[in-house]
């Protein structure tokens, strides 16, 4: 409970004595190609392949006498924008940038680099983190868009080449009882979880203590926690936004 | 001036530093001296607000830093240099980076001013044409001086050094001292050194404070510091081979 309070003192300590607007417009963009444009190449090859995978799988388990061939496209999107792209990416992303936030504020912490800062009178949650932060919600919803994308592609060709699958079938699928929400709801998720991966990240490399073995924990604490609230963000909000307003 | 007065702090039950009070003159190189684990670096970062003591109260020129508005410490920090142990340069920044800094987060000069002054300060700490290089291609002693550079930039009135030498060979060690006092005198600013090194202490303590186990045990200036019969500053002033030798001898 201790540790919980503090991470909300540590969140709104980012918005008492901020710094001036240009300052976050740079350190944001700065974070953005750091944060965003670093993990496309990640983003890109797992999304591939899941949705090759998905939609082989989907193939082997809808076979039965009656036509089910637009199912795998009707599945691999749904699969894809409600759970694949924003969830699974979440915790890709929380392994890579998660642990390079944590990284980068404990050698920080360790080496006097924030102490420099605070003795100079700047607010160093507000100028360290909350870059750190803005720049996951504009990037990771993106990246979701582009892992949604991808996914989807990669099953149409997979469909198409391995378990001879129609594109036009495929595509019946991805139209069949499409309902925009789903895109919404997968968008909100994003956001909430490159809150979630950002802030506890960040918290877990701020306040370390000791020294290099120390910026190692933090890291690997910043990757498990993130992985935690992810999980059970997902679960709430799915209780919350999916269920009482979609049926599938 | 700086007032601290009944500072006392501990961690996880153990205190570190029990009720010290002193006083740092404007224009003075201000020395805490004591063996590691004296108290000697919390004991500064109480002072300049890095940790908060269980008591005590310090007072910048007058103004109440620990309990007053978060306005007032800022104002106060502001007017802060503190060179690091490591020199707690920004590795992602060059040196020029690094020592524009302050000006760049705390004051709005245009861009040549902010230059014209990193080149001044570069050049009086002894590296000019070095603001191109990443602090990873500095040697210790380049860091100590881009430290220095960096506290002066924003014409601090207060300078704060944590072991400016440790780290460094004599002769780099002293020279860093000779900077330091030559800046504090130059600029008239209210310099503390945290230092156990001899040389440090024998050459430029205006004033000093001998701390042992968390308890001020000593204060006066580098001229009485060998003349006191105090047995834990005898100890921490001749424990070194070259200093028992020189006792001997003299």
């Amino acid at each position: 409970m201790k540790g919980i309070g503090r991470y909300f003192i540590f969140l709104h300590s980012m918005f008492v004595n901020r710094e001036n607007f240009k300052t976050y417009v740079g350190q944001t963009l700065n974070e953005c190609i750091a944060i965003g444009v670093n993990s496309v190449f990640i983003v890109v090859i797992v999304s591939l392949f899941i949705g090759a995978v998905m939609s082989i799988q989907v193939y082997y388990n809808l076979q039965s006498p009656f036509p089910s061939d637009f199912l795998v496209g009707y599945s691999v999107r749904n699969m894809s924008i409600l759970e694949m792209s924003p969830t699974m990416m979440a915790l890709i992303f929380a392994g890579k940038v998660g642990s390079n936030i944590a990284g980068q504020l404990g050698s920080m912490r360790i080496s006097e680099q924030i102490d420099a800062l605070e003795v100079m009178g700047i607010n160093t949650t507000s100028y360290l983190v909350l870059p750190k932060i803005l720049a996951a919600f504009i990037t990771y919803p993106l990246l979701v868009i582009i892992s949604a994308f991808l996914a989807i592609y990669s099953g149409l060709i997979v469909a198409e080449l391995v378990v001879s699958v129609a594109p036009e079938d495929y595509i019946y699928g991805l139209r069949f009882k499409f309902n925009p929400y789903l895109v919404r709801f997968a968008l909100y998720k994003s956001l909430f979880f490159a809150f979630l991966i950002s802030s506890i990240s960040a918290y877990r490399g701020f306040y370390i203590s000791g020294g290099a073995m120390a910026v190692g924990k933090a890291s690997t604490r910043a990757v498990t926690d993130s992985c935690i609230a992810i999980l059970l963000a997902d679960y709430i909000l799915t209780q919350l936004l999916l269920h009482p307003y979609v049926n599938i | 001036m700086i007032e601290f007065q009944h500072i006392s702090k501990a961690f996880e039950g153990k205190t570190v530093l029990d009720g010290v009070s002193g006083k740092f003159d404007q224009g003075k190189v201000n020395l805490v001296i004591g063996a590691s684990g004296a108290g000697k670096s919390v004991l500064i970062k109480c002072i300049v607000g890095l940790i908060h003591p269980e008591q005590g109260r310090v007072t910048f020129d007058g103004r109440d830093f620990m309990n007053g508005a978060s306005d007032l410490k800022v104002s106060v920090r502001r007017e802060i240099g503190m060179l690091f142990q490591g020199g707690a340069l920004f590795d992602s920044k060059n040196v020029e980076e690094n020592v524009r800094f302050p000006l760049d987060m705390l004051t709005d000069m245009p861009q040549n001013a902010k230059l014209e002054r990193v080149n001044f300060c570069l050049q009086r700490v002894g590296l000019s044409n070095t603001n191109q290089k990443m602090p990873s291609e500095l040697s210790g002693g380049m860091k100590k001086r881009v430290g220095i550079a960096r506290a002066i930039v924003n014409n601090s009135k207060y300078l704060f050094c944590d072991e400016p030498n440790s780290g460094l060979d004599p002769k780099t060690g002293l020279l860093i001292d000779e900077l330091i006092q030559e800046i504090t005198y130059e600029y008239n600013l209210t310099t503390t050194v945290v230092t156990h090194d001899m040389n440090s202490v024998v050459s430029m303590g205006d004033y000093i404070l001998f701390i042992d186990q968390g308890k001020q045990v000593w204060e006066g200036t580098s001229d009485d510091v060998f003349k006191v019969d105090v047995k834990s500053l005898q100890d921490f002033l001749f424990a070194g081979g070259l200093m028992r030798r020189i006792k001997a001898q003299t």
